[in-house]
């Protein structure tokens, strides 16, 4: 096929039997594959060398506060939709030493420390994760301040999307936030999946020049229509079977109108305030510093960590803090990622991944906490 | 107001050139730069993040003159370990400067106005900055008012200067206490029981509030119900800081990032989430 | 502000395994460090000194079981300007805590041959059931690199700090797939961080090792376990009676299903 019909937008196929080409590319580019990948049973984004690597005819079945691994029929590659771990920590990572400061005299100084910017390239990357990443973009690129580290690793990370298919999307609803199931932007390159009978392939859509270069380098063929109809199908098949709706209708109104909505104190008493739906989801950015000092006092250490906003010290400020009940900081967290974010950032905190319903340990589910307080609303308040 | 130090998430250490004990627990530091180019340029209402040593980090409002940017003069008062340990620094001591960040009072943008500063408490800290402006530009503005609040004689903070600002003739300064004590013979009493005794022209004045919650709350009431109206009325607020920049979370109140939306804020504004408890 | 002269140093053990005191001897590579920064005035485990007090920092190992530590305790407070308890003996009653929910002299029966030689308080009791305590260090043991902390931040003039969120964020941070969601119980959401998730990093529930969390919820945890994850309710009563069995929040839970 001539290199002229290898451009954006172009869709090519690749056969299963040659994916691993694929992982050849981008590994001979000097790029660190991070793919879903099964470790002691459990599916986490590791990297990969083999095709092998890849969760190979495994699927999940996802609830409230439940993820259980299952054997499929088939051996599709990605055949579930997304587990706990999202792209965010390769992108800002967890625990990141800033400094050092050493004693000089009666003062000091300081010695940044060379952050590590690896040169990734994801594969699999879903388009909730997309626009997750797109979400984290505005916060951490496009205010006064950038994060630097943010930065660098997002723009050397070559993106190989993955559009769902063939998956049950237990948690999943992305359609009612409006970020998939099919990716539209943001990718080198874009995947689907096709499985028909003994035909086991990919269609790939090619997503920007850098991508061509690498499909150049792997077996394909262009892509027949009818298997681009498949592809869509596929994808319109997850589409029409969402796990979970969410009326985003009024949402801001919805949640500044009633702050205090007897439901707070309902899920409150469900609620284990253990912070886990902030670090599985894929656009909660906050993080803390925390400053240190070995023992003899010579060397100090600032780092950056990971931080949620359930816990009682987020909020400290000398004398207490100023969310210490569980409610408070339920409300916090759920009507920052629905409303406030919207005033904050231009859109939706939520893409709809279903993490937060499917990694809750009890399993509290965001979008029955809206519907109820949709049910009973009160109005605006009165002047 | 640009960062006018190269990196904002790394301290540039500054050197303590003079300590004043204000009160018992509150210490104003005069500070330069340890090296490089002198000046520290801010607009008043801004905060810096103060580091000390293998301690950590807080915000503190810039308390000094923005005429007189070779001195970064900031007042502190000792509320916990971080707080404590920039408290005990004494002359050649060497903190950490990150800054200057934040929303500045309108100052530039009331000329020809009447000027209503209220303060409680350490809240005076960051607006004297508004002041010293005021008064450097004075005749840019109509009638000046200052009232001042503290719990007692002792916790007033700048006594000498505030005793200057009531001598000159182009301002009127106000001072009380919640309880007198001591050989004290002025106001007794919290700080809105002043404002019935200001002159302000309601409809061309503008009222800079700062100092504890309930203070502030009080005050914009009370304003409100004197004429004034919500965006005529500015507030410094306060969170927990930990990055100063916008990125890490730490400092949300509602929708705003108190550190770069505020820490000044226009009343109408935030006016909806000002009352809310737990938020 | 830390004294110009050494620091002195004591450490005392009550009912314990021992093995939080121990931890400061674990830390090998500070050992000569800390013992260059204060004055070992009294660790009768490490160093047969006995320097008289007042002590400025005292670490005190174990729970309170005999009238005999009762009043020693007080002693020790009155001789010490800071006092820190460590891990869960010392700020819960620890393990041997089992024996207040039931009559101890039925394991004193037990146990002992002439068990009219044993006198014992009917409960154990957390060091700040009888005086004050300045920090408390949990875990069970405690973990050598927060006492480190503690430690470095006596020296340096300040109160330490612990963090007293979940296991969970502990948990996240290292990468771990949640085992509760994967189907075993775990009681991370209710217990306070400091082991660095340990349990769960091999896979395994946590056990609470380390007490419960700040503003814990353990009824709604119990509730999963028993609905979801098909736990008995004698089971859930074990859950909650290990080495905090004795905290309040985990005492009333056990309690709650102990019928």
């Amino acid at each position: 096929m001539t290199a002229s019909s290898l451009k954006v937008g172009a869709r090519v196929t690749l056969a299963a039997g040659d994916f691993q080409h694929l992982l050849d590319a981008l590994a001979g580019r000097g790029y660190r594959v991070m793919s879903p990948t099964l470790e002691d049973g459990r599916l986490i984004y590791g990297e990969i060398g083999k095709v092998t690597d890849l969760p190979i005819g495994w699927t999940a079945f996802q609830e409230g506060g439940t993820f259980r691994l299952e054997h499929r029929q088939d051996q599709a590659f990605f055949g579930f939709a997304v587990g706990q771990q999202s792209w965010k920590q390769f992108l800002l990572p967890p625990h990141q030493t800033l400094w050092q400061a050493q004693r000089e005299g009666s003062g000091w100084g300081i010695i940044p420390q060379v952050q590590e910017i690896p040169q990734f390239a994801f594969l699999g990357v879903r388009s909730c994760e997309l626009e997750a990443m797109a979400v984290q973009d505005r916060v951490f690129l496009q205010g006064a301040h950038v994060e630097s580290t943010y930065r660098a690793r997002r723009e050397s990370a070559f993106i190989v999307a993955l559009n769902c298919a063939h998956q049950d999307p237990g948690t999943c609803f992305c359609v009612s936030m409006g970020t998939g199931p099919r990716a539209t932007a943001g990718f080198d390159l874009a995947l689907t999946e096709l499985l028909q009978g003994e035909e086991h392939g990919f269609v790939v859509e090619i997503g920007t020049d850098r991508g061509a270069e690498v499909i150049r380098q792997v077996p394909r063929r262009a892509a027949t229509s009818g298997e681009v109809d498949a592809a869509a199908r596929a994808v319109a098949a997850v589409a029409g079977n969402m796990g979970r709706r969410l009326d985003t209708t009024g949402i801001q109104e919805l949640f500044y109108d009633n702050y205090e909505h007897p439901r707070w104190d309902e899920v409150a008493a469900r609620c284990l305030n253990c912070g886990n739906c902030t670090l599985v989801c894929p656009t909660c950015f906050c993080h803390t510093l925390e400053d240190s000092m070995d023992l003899p006092g010579a060397v100090a250490e600032r780092r950056r960590r990971l931080d949620s906003c359930f816990t009682v010290d987020f909020s400290y400020l000398h004398g207490g803090s100023i969310r210490t009940s569980p409610r408070s900081r339920y409300r916090q967290w759920l009507t920052h990622k629905l409303a406030t974010w919207i005033d904050q950032f231009g859109c939706s905190g939520c893409v709809g991944c279903g993490r937060c319903i499917t990694w809750c340990p009890v399993g509290i589910d965001i979008t029955e906490e809206v519907r109820a307080i949709r049910e009973t609303a009160a109005g605006p308040p009165k002047e | 107001m640009t960062a006018n130090l190269p990196d904002p998430m790394i301290p540039t250490p500054f050197v303590v050139q003079k300590v004043k004990r204000e009160t018992s627990d509150t210490y104003t530091l005069d500070l330069t730069r340890a090296e490089g180019a002198a000046n520290f340029a801010f607009a008043p209402g801004q905060f810096n993040m103060l580091y000390a040593f293998g301690a950590g980090e807080a915000p503190i409002s810039i308390s000094g003159d923005p005429a007189r940017p070779e001195t970064l003069v900031h007042t502190v008062r000792d509320v916990g370990n971080v707080t404590r340990a920039i408290c005990r620094l004494k002359r050649g001591g060497v903190l950490g400067v990150r800054g200057p960040f934040g929303v500045p009072w309108p100052v530039d943008r009331v000329a020809g106005q009447d000027v209503l500063i209220i303060a409680g408490g350490l809240g005076l800290a960051p607006l004297r900055p508004a002041l010293y402006h005021l008064l450097n530009h004075r005749g840019e503005f109509g009638n000046i008012e200052v009232i001042y609040g503290a719990r007692t004689p002792k916790d007033l903070l700048y006594l000498r200067e505030l005793e200057r600002w009531r001598g000159r003739f182009d301002l009127r300064v106000h001072v009380t206490v919640d309880q007198a004590e001591g050989d004290w013979h002025s106001n007794v009493g919290v700080v809105t029981k002043i404002i019935g005794r200001t002159r302000f022209d309601p409809p061309s004045t503008v009222a800079l509030i700062c100092g504890p919650g309930v203070m502030m709350r009080f005050t914009v009431l009370e304003l409100l119900n004197r004429g004034l109206k919500p965006e005529q009325v500015y507030v410094s607020m306060e969170r927990n800081m930990k990055c100063g920049i916008g990125l890490c979370g730490h400092c949300q109140w509602g929708p705003f990032f108190v550190c770069k939306d505020g820490p000044v804020f226009r009343y109408d504004r935030i006016k909806a989430w000002f009352d809310r408890r737990e938020v | 502000m830390a004294p110009k002269r050494k620091p002195k140093l004591s450490v005392w053990k009550f009912a314990s395994c021992d093995g939080c005191q121990l931890s400061l001897l674990d830390c090998e590579d500070e050992l000569l460090t800390i013992a260059g920064a204060v004055e070992i005035a009294y660790f009768v485990e490490a160093s047969r000194a006995m320097v008289k007090g007042p002590y400025d920092l005292t670490l005190v190992d174990g729970s309170i079981t005999t009238a005999h530590d009762a009043a020693v305790i007080q002693r020790v407070r009155r001789a010490s300007k800071y006092l820190v308890a460590l891990g869960a003996c010392a700020n819960s009653g620890g393990i041997q805590a089992l024996r207040n929910f039931t009559d101890v002299n039925d394991f004193i029966d037990a146990v002992y041959a002439k068990p009219q030689h044993i006198k014992t308080l009917k409960e154990s009791t957390p060091i700040a059931a009888h005086v004050k305590v300045d920090f408390a260090l949990n875990g069970c043991p405690i973990n050598k690199h927060q006492l480190l902390a503690v430690l470095s931040a006596f020296l340096q003039g300040r109160p330490p700090m612990a963090r007293s969120h979940s296991v969970c964020v502990d948990c996240k941070l290292q990468g771990n797939v949640c085992v509760m969601v994967m189907g075993a119980p775990c009681l991370g959401p209710v217990t306070h961080a400091g082991c660095g998730a340990l349990c769960p990093t091999y896979h395994r529930g946590c056990y609470g090792c380390y007490g419960p969390k700040e503003t814990p919820n353990p009824a709604a945890l119990s509730a999963w376990f028993s609905q979801r994850l098909g736990m008995s309710e004698a089971n859930l009563v074990r859950a909650f009676r290990a080495f905090y069995a004795n905290a309040p929040a985990f005492r009333q839970e056990s309690e709650a299903h102990d019928k």
